[in-house]
């Protein structure tokens, strides 16, 4: 998983049926020190995060589909929780 | 699944059967400034999507799952057409 | 999937036996238009590529999807030739 930025959202109508009714997500994976790390993904929303956000960013088929409920779907990538607070102590 | 543009497409007759029927598009990724970024991929598609349309596609495995029970060897699958990119913060 | 051309093949005799029989074959990906890009993979070959052929390789678990290669310890599976590439801009 990566700690993300939601930016924004994609309004998409003509989409394959397991991404209906959730939101598409814009999303800027970080790095630790809070610089972007390579270019924004979508990402389908389990948590009803919102543009603002920090959060943490599945970057995998399956946990990504599981956590929108949605298993054996064209889904490689969600947004599974909010980052309230990251501690680093070894760096 | 990461942000694209429809760019072109590929032709092939020799191919694996399980790709018979399917349409083989070239896409450019973007950035949510839709300006272009990486290289271009050839996608299968599960949506109708043509030249020039702003799409999404999904990578790796999960991209074949449109196909089920089809096996599709594909590992990149164009799975919407983007109406609009709404960035809000940033 | 990536577009790529054959530049040479690789003979390995002591290997893991589910490669067995399996053409090794490796790769040079190139641009839409045909122009060399950086790096080159070993490829699975199912569909009788031959050397300076253009080929569609498909890449990671999706390439356990292609005839054959079920159960195959393969990353990169060369699943068409290409007969032609069509750009829509420029």
């Amino acid at each position: 998983m990566l700690i993300a930025r939601v930016i924004g959202e994609v309004v998409a109508t003509q989409k394959h049926p397991s991404h209906k009714g959730r939101k598409a997500l814009l999303v800027q994976p970080l790095n630790l020190d809070g610089s972007n790390r390579g270019d924004a993904v979508i990402a389908l929303d389990a948590v009803d995060a919102g543009a603002g956000d920090r959060v943490l960013l599945a970057t995998e088929g399956f946990s990504a589909m599981t956590s929108v409920g949605r298993p054996q779907s064209p889904i490689d990538m969600a947004v599974v929780g909010f980052v309230d607070e990251i501690e680093l102590s070894g760096l | 699944m990461i942000l694209g543009r429809v760019v072109g497409s590929v032709w092939s007759t020799m191919k694996a059967s399980n790709l018979d029927g399917q349409r083989l598009l070239i896409v450019q990724p973007l950035t949510a400034e839709l300006k272009n970024t990486g290289k271009r991929v050839i996608c299968t598609d599960a949506t109708g999507a043509g030249a020039g349309e702003l799409v999404y596609w999904c990578r790796g495995r999960e991209s074949s799952f449109p196909f089920l029970p089809k096996e599709v060897p594909t590992d990149a699958t164009i799975v919407a057409i983007i109406d609009s990119v709404d960035v809000r913060a940033k | 999937m990536i577009l790529a051309r054959v530049v040479g093949t690789v003979v390995a005799t002591r290997k893991d036996p589910r490669l067995e029989g399996k053409k090794l074959l490796i790769l040079k990906p190139v641009s839409p238009e045909g122009k060399d890009e950086a790096g080159y993979v070993v490829a699975v070959d199912t569909v009788s590529a031959g050397y300076r052929e253009k080929v569609i390789a498909v890449s990671g678990s999706s390439a356990r999807m292609a005839e054959g290669c079920k159960d195959v310890p393969v990353d990169t599976a060369i699943i068409g030739i290409v007969d032609d590439v069509q750009l829509d801009e420029k």
